[in-house]
């Protein structure tokens, strides 16, 4: 490699050795890229034409409107596909295509990132393969119909804990086979280097805009930018361009799920320790021989017991915070923005939107101006959020 | 350093034969079985012994070894469980080659030092990470040969003249080729081409190279033989074995006995 792949001791390239040539290749194409005019211009093109770029950044009129806390949202919400993975996966759809590769693979948990993949896949005609776990084909089956619809075939994956981990692990295993012809379109900033780098600079966009768009509205830096953190991309895209801004708290919201004190949560930064997961040295749930664990959240894309390794360091070092939210202040969140503002959040998003709003709460004449990533809408979360109300409305 | 790889490979070249390998998960079914079977493997013939320590997710494994190890994990199977067993086989036979198979997680949260402390005094000769590439082994090779044991990594039909030597150079006691692309598995016709590999290993003065992946009949065994290995690994041919034998373990172990058997025959040099 030509770069460490390290985030401070976190990150590297942990990989059976018949993938690691392969990442080897796909880092010194990557690099070539981010130096490379004409793939720059495609990709900002595709980005403005095709996803919809710049995404607005709003502030809330009503949410939090007895406080003196003004609350922006980013919208990837509105971005094409629904949520923030369209600006990675174009990159690397771009990056594939250029050096000749003819297939698409994939994870994902709740279908977003299959989704983007799926997208990609039908506009620059590759062969698309998505690995979902069976639980989550199970539970998110608008998703499953929508790769199908763009041309992706959806393979259920029974093994293991038949969730995303075990989703990545079979895409792995593809790859290991397949990649001559085939693109591993990893689909978070965690994994082997390169790709927590190369998600990252796919993803930054999102505070580069931000940032511009805050000292337009307020010619000033926010006090906070808060984002959800699952795998982290679409927290490490809108904090990197604040990381210089010493003055902005970054705060990354996990899923606290049942509760930091029970089992059922992903709070892999903040409970999770060292070790390796999906490539890289960062921290994860595991037990005590190293077996790793299944998280649990109500929001199937935090649902990951690791995480990528840059967020570690962040919080190592201190420059970034992390919290956590519980599955019940993500909901009622989710239920105050749809309400107040007419906008219908992701679950994953509905945790960093609640903690924003717990701060604005917590000292209401407090004067913070907060941005918020509203990473995704939340269409796909209808059918989980209608059984749980529906079922407390009938207790 | 001399170990018993080196004992081994030195005794067969005398016999004109090389290694039979065959590799099974520890506790698959139960830590009890799989230590009966691994004594029927060595009482049929096994020169050395190949054994996964279950980890909860193998990337490096096909659906055979993976259902292997779901099995030994929902049967309770810790890591101190395996290393009881293995610790049992090494005391019951002193000179057998004893390598494991494991991945980076158990590996790196208990810390270099600590593992391969334990790893020696469990009597066990090498240690194989599947995912652990050369490039990021420094470390974990400098520790694993402070205590005496043989790290071993796996070189890949697409490892560069660089990475054979890296290999070649952080290998001890024999060198795991794999003469395909993909994970673990049987195959029906095993690859060709892999002499290359082999030839190249040679001259990069790597440890005696040992064939596995796709090892599942004689001819796969002779046909590596032929091409200039040390010997051959068989594992999902070998756990099949035993998942299709659960239920009866007189037949398991007749079945074994006669895998073993007819494997260890296909080692015999023609030249």
């Amino acid at each position: 490699m030509k770069e460490s792949g390290r985030f401070g001791e976190f990150g590297g390239a942990y990989v059976p050795q018949i993938l690691y040539p392969v990442l080897e290749q796909l880092e010194a194409q990557f690099l070539a890229a981010q130096s490379d005019e004409s793939f720059q211009r495609e990709l900002a093109q595709l980005l403005t034409d095709y996803a919809g770029r710049p995404t607005p950044l709003y502030r809330c009129r009503n949410l939090c409107a007895d406080t003196k806390t003004r609350i922006y949202l980013k919208r990837e919400d509105l971005l094409h596909g629904g949520a923030h993975k369209t600006n990675q996966v174009l990159g690397q759809a771009l990056l594939a295509k250029r050096v000749g590769k003819t297939r698409l693979i994939a994870e994902t948990g709740a279908g977003q990132h299959g989704v983007a993949t799926a997208v990609v896949g039908a506009l620059f005609g590759f062969n698309t393969t998505i690995y979902m776990g069976a639980k989550d084909v199970a539970r998110q089956q608008p998703n499953v119909f929508r790769m199908k619809m763009l041309g992706a075939e959806v393979i259920s994956v029974t093994t293991g804990s038949q969730t995303l981990k075990d989703a990545i692990n079979e895409a792995l295993r593809d790859w290991a086979a397949s990649y001559e012809n085939t693109h591993y379109m990893l689909g978070t900033a965690a994994g082997p280097h390169p790709f927590p780098t190369m998600v990252r600079e796919f993803q930054k966009v999102i505070g580069i805009e931000a940032r511009q768009q805050i000292l337009e509205a307020e010619g000033r830096l926010p006090d906070a930018v808060i984002a959800c953190v699952g795998g982290g991309s679409n927290a490490i895209g809108v904090f990197t361009d604040f990381i210089k801004d010493t003055g902005v708290r970054l705060i990354g919201v996990e899923p606290e799920g049942l509760g930091r004190d029970t089992e059922e949560h992903g709070m892999t930064i903040q409970k999770g320790a060292p070790g390796v997961l999906h490539g890289a040295y960062t921290h994860l749930l595991q037990d005590r021989d190293g077996q790793v664990l299944e998280s649990y959240s109500v929001s199937a894309g935090l649902d990951y017991p690791g995480v990528g390794p840059e967020h570690v360091h962040l919080m190592k070092t201190g420059r970034a915070q992390y919290v956590g939210a519980t599955d019940d202040i993500a909901l009622d969140a989710f239920k105050t923005l749809c309400r107040k503002e007419g906008i219908i959040p992701a679950l994953e998003s509905s945790h960093a939107l609640a903690f924003a709003m717990q701060m604005a709460n917590e000292d209401k004449h407090k004067e913070q101006i907060l941005v918020v990533n509203l990473s995704g809408r939340g269409d796909k979360d209808m059918e989980t959020v209608a059984k749980i109300f529906e079922g407390r409305a009938a207790q | 350093m001399n170990n018993r790889y080196d004992e081994m490979f030195k005794r067969l070249d005398g016999e004109k034969r090389g290694a039979f390998i065959p590799f099974v998960v520890v506790g698959d079914p139960s830590l009890d079985v799989s230590l009966e079977i691994i004594e029927t493997l060595i009482a049929a013939g096994a020169d050395a012994l190949e054994l996964g320590v279950p980890f909860s997710d193998p990337v490096a494994d096909g659906p055979v070894i993976q259902a292997a190890t779901v099995r030994a994990l929902e049967n309770g199977a810790t890591p101190s469980g395996c290393f009881d067993v293995i610790r049992k086989v090494r005391g019951a036979h002193p000179d057998i080659p004893i390598g494991i198979l494991t991945y980076c997680n158990p590996v790196i949260s208990t810390g270099f030092d600590a593992y391969f402390k334990h790893i020696a005094d469990t009597g066990i000769d090498s240690v194989l990470t599947a995912d652990m590439p050369v490039a990021e082994a420094a470390a974990y090779v400098a520790a694993a040969r402070a205590k005496a044991v043989c790290p071993v990594f796996i070189a890949p039909p697409n490892a560069d003249e660089a990475t054979t030597r890296k290999i070649a150079e952080l290998t001890d006691g024999y060198t795991y080729v794999v003469t395909r692309k993909g994970v673990t598995g049987t195959d029906d016709d095993v690859q060709t081409g892999f002499s290359t590999v082999i030839d190249d290993l040679k001259k990069a003065g790597a440890p005696r190279p040992v064939v596995g992946f796709g090892i599942s009949k004689p001819a796969h065994v002779a046909a590596s033989i032929t091409a200039g290995a040390a010997g051959a690994i068989s594992g999902s041919a070998v756990v099949k074995i035993v998942e299709a034998n659960m239920n009866n373990k007189t037949a398991m172990k007749a079945a074994l006995t006669a895998f073993v058997k007819e494997m260890r025959e296909a080692t015999k040099r023609t030249v």
